[in-house]
């Protein structure tokens, strides 16, 4: 088969001493950043791009996924423990793993977080090599249009993220739309609240919206917090390697995890926050120890955390063949492509087969070296759980700030970061979702240039969007997104009501 | 990694690859008595960078100085942040230098750019990339003028792709627009932001046509996946199966060229050598090497004949800028 011949060219390349050792130090570092509280996957990205500045394309994408993975791991770990989730995807994991850990069973819940990331990790890269060149085949007839329709799957999707105030989610939507609007409007050149300045030509940065607002924004949070709530790591002791009856218990999950994060993360609307609750929920239904949910159900850690794990090959699937980044993560991924002139799209496995294929068998070895470096070391990871938290979260700071200064050098992008982060500040206080924020910036420009492309080549023809079948097909999903999940309810009644036998 | 390449670069001085001994012919003898540096007005990776990396290279390996090179980039605002900066800060120090190109032209008036070209000296132009005007390989247009025909028949009927808005490539849609006599405003120009965004636009056939940079199609036009109309050098391009625009009948032909120029300020004396380093850059193999690999055309053009084409396209790009409403 093709592809398994481009993926044994992929593991060529990948196991070269220098790619095995660039694999080696992403998962470390990612680890690392991942373990310490409040830093998710998205930020550790955003906060360690400009280290991979220098190496090769294939090299630094490697570090990334490295990175990317790591810091999964990483968070779990703290998620556990701590129970303070760095990011949406590793919340649902928290709810079972910090009773476990609190009742001492935190070894075999770490042990199940990082053999289920691993499992669930092989399963969606599997899904990845098969599924991502299949996508990008038919992404080569994909026009404006379809594009637009996708982008307005991936926005209806934000809904699901607003949380509890519709109201607070909107206004966290639309103010990062907005931040998207800055800079020159790229059909006419004309220049949009720029202020007059230059440095604002070229719009705001995604990285200086992430950092801004995850890592300014949550390490003031942090401190200003740090006088009321007093957050004791649970003490980490027994045996970490889970026993017959866990072993039993948790594998299907695994599996089932592994699956929903791959689909959901693979879809338009992508990100991690929907498989792992859904996950949960079914692993919830399925167990056989339903009384042990809420206080410590080792079927509630081993599922969404695959699933967490599993929703990254996913989301790589509409950013490599559609270059569409469905979450934050992404998006700092989709950064660093450019950064190298490497455009994301249905070209790419065209035009850099070493590398897509090198960057899929470095996240197959990557998963090994976590499964290798976790489980013995969790002892060591836990020790920086130790850290003074005025000590992190000034570094936080200290990193944000120097990191973006790193990556352009402009005096004007370090006050945007602070504002921003100022910003995130108030947010955070106020309960205002800040997932929404990112996604408005970073969907938003792209929808709106799909939409004016898509008009420009029509002359201005609205039909375009309800003769092409695929634009309509996809426009007819995306409302079937958003109204099912209020309407499918009453129906499913009303049809039990009818129905005698049910 | 900014200290990657003086690095490099004194490695190479340590270990005597220096070769002959620098410096100019002549004129400032000393010249250069310490590192060059060169700066690229873009991230790293584009045709900026590599011109500003290439140099660097061909001074060091070449042997045409031996005080070694350090690139660096400056992003953002199109290349005028660079501008803007290098001018503010390097005044009179002829070891600095800085590449532009064309698009940098256009990039001044769109932003307004208080710092100009006219501010700095003109050292020499040094390579050109041509534009290639192509179609996908389904398309029922076969020649330049069958595509143009239709163009002049129903303008916005004709979807033009092509780079970012005020870009060499909305510079020559727009010129040839103007030799048929079409209206600037009512060219459907749509700007990709680069052959990555472009090609899969041109082969999902959500363009009628397109024109970028030749290297950009060279796989898709091998692979048969589209054909390819016209090429917009003055001359047919070795080794490439299209005729020139102007072959085609079309009065229309564009260069995106590029060169290097120095801070305001430094002295004739200073001037001439640093363009007879330059010209002794231009003639190292390192540097014919580089041309070949990235199908650079060599375009030199040095010192005051330089300013003076520099002077000709600001008015000419400004002018076409103007047209299509772009600048005010």
């Amino acid at each position: 088969m093709d592809v398994l011949a481009d993926l044994l060219g992929g593991f060529a390349n990948a196991l070269e001493p220098q790619y095995l050792l660039y694999a080696a130090i992403g998962v470390t570092i990612g680890t690392l950043v991942g373990v310490l509280p409040g830093i998710g996957p998205a930020l550790a990205l955003a906060l360690l791009l400009p280290l991979t500045y220098g190496f090769d394309p294939t090299g630094a994408l490697i570090i990334f996924a490295g990175i990317y993975y790591g810091s999964l791991y990483g968070g779990a770990i703290t998620s556990i423990l701590l129970n303070t989730p760095g990011e949406a995807g590793s919340v649902a994991t928290a709810i079972e793993g910090y009773p476990m850990a609190k009742a001492g069973r935190a070894g075999p819940a770490l042990a199940t977080a990082v053999m289920g990331s691993f499992s669930a990790g092989i399963i969606s890269t599997l899904g990845l090599t098969f599924l991502a060149p299949l996508v990008a085949n038919l992404a080569r007839n994909f026009q404006a249009t379809d594009y637009f329709a996708l982008m307005v799957l991936a926005f209806v999707s934000v809904t699901a993220l607003v949380g509890t105030s519709v109201i607070r989610g909107m206004i966290s939507l639309f103010a990062g739309l907005f931040v998207g609007l800055v800079g020159l409007d790229f059909l006419t050149g004309q220049q949009r609240f720029t202020f007059g300045s230059a440095q604002l030509l070229g719009g705001i940065d995604i990285i200086i919206v992430v950092i801004g607002l995850f890592a300014i924004g949550e390490a003031l949070y942090g401190l200003a917090r740090l006088q009321y709530a007093k957050e004791q790591a649970v003490e980490f002791a027994g045996r970490i390697w889970l026993n017959r009856e866990e072993r039993s218990r948790v594998w299907k999950p695994w599996i089932r995890g592994g699956l929903l994060g791959f689909f959901f993360g693979s879809m338009p609307t992508g990100g991690s926050e929907v498989p792992t609750f859904l996950s949960y929920n079914v692993e919830k239904r399925l167990s056989k120890h339903k009384g042990e949910f809420g206080k410590g159900a080792i079927e509630g850690v081993a599922g969404p955390e695959a699933a967490n794990n599993a929703s990254f090959s996913g989301v790589l699937v509409p950013l490599l063949t559609l270059g569409i980044p469905t979450s934050a993560t992404a998006a700092i991924i989709l950064s660093a492509f450019q950064i190298y002139n490497i455009q994301p799209g249905p070209q790419l496995f065209e035009d850099s087969p070493d590398l897509v294929w090198t960057l899929i068998a470095s996240l197959f070895i990557g998963n090994i070296m976590l499964l290798a470096i976790n489980l013995p070391l969790v002892k060591l990871w836990i020790r920086i759980l130790a850290i003074p938290k005025t000590l992190l979260y000034t570094g936080i700071l200290v990193f944000g700030i120097l990191g973006v200064y790193s990556l352009s050098g402009s005096i004007t992008d370090l006050l945007l970061v602070c504002a921003i982060g100022a910003a995130g500040f108030f947010m955070r206080i106020y309960d205002f979702p800040v997932a929404p924020a990112v996604l408005g910036a970073i969907l938003g420009p792209m929808m709106e240039t799909q939409l004016r492309r898509a008009l420009s080549i029509s002359q201005n023809d609205f039909s375009v969007f309800f003769t092409r079948p695929l634009t309509v097909g996809l426009l007819l999903v995306a409302l079937a997104v958003l109204v099912l999940p209020a309407v499918l309810p009453r129906l499913l009644r009303r049809v039990k009501r009818t129905d005698p036998v049910g | 990694m900014r200290w990657a390449v003086p690095l490099a670069a004194s490695l190479l001085v340590l270990t005597g690859c220096g070769g002959e001994s620098g410096g100019g012919d002549g004129s400032a003898d000393d010249y250069p008595s310490q590192s060059i540096e060169i700066m690229a007005p873009a991230d790293p990776g584009g045709g900026y960078d590599q011109t500003a990396r290439s140099i660097g290279r061909s001074l060091d390996e070449g042997g045409v100085i031996d005080t070694g090179t350090e690139v660096y980039n400056v992003p953002g605002a199109s290349g005028t942040a660079g501008l803007t900066q290098f001018v503010g800060e390097n005044t009179g120090n002829p070891h600095q230098l800085m590449v532009i190109g064309k698009i940098l032209v256009g990039a001044i008036e769109q932003t307004d750019s208080e710092v100009e070209l006219e501010d700095t000296t003109p050292i020499a132009r040094l390579t050109a990339e041509y534009d290639a005007v192509v179609v996908p390989a389904d398309s029922e247009y076969e020649t330049l003028e069958e595509l143009m025909d239709a163009f002049e028949a129903d303008p916005g009927g004709v979807a033009w792709g092509g780079g970012s808005v005020g870009g060499v490539d909305q510079i020559l849609v727009a010129q040839l627009a103007e030799s048929v006599g079409i209206e600037p405003a009512e060219i459907n120009y749509i700007p990709y932001s680069g052959g990555g965004e472009l090609t899969p636009a041109i082969l999902s056939g959500d363009v009628t046509a397109a024109a970028s940079g030749l290297a950009e199609f060279q796989d898709e036009i091998d692979a048969g996946d589209m054909r390819l109309l016209a090429v917009s050098s003055e001359e047919v391009i070795e080794g490439v199966d299209a005729p020139t625009i102007m072959d085609a009948g079309y009065d229309v032909s564009i260069a995106n060229w590029r060169g290097v120029v120095a801070p305001p300020e430094i002295s004739d004396e200073q001037r001439d050598a640093v363009v007879s380093m330059i010209e002794d850059m231009h003639d190292t193999p390192e540097w014919q090497e580089t041309l070949e690999s990235n199908n650079w055309d060599d375009f030199l053009l040095t010192g005051e004949e330089f300013g003076e084409y520099i002077d000709a396209e600001t008015e000419d790009i400004t002018q076409t800028l103007t047209d299509l409403g772009i600048v005010d």
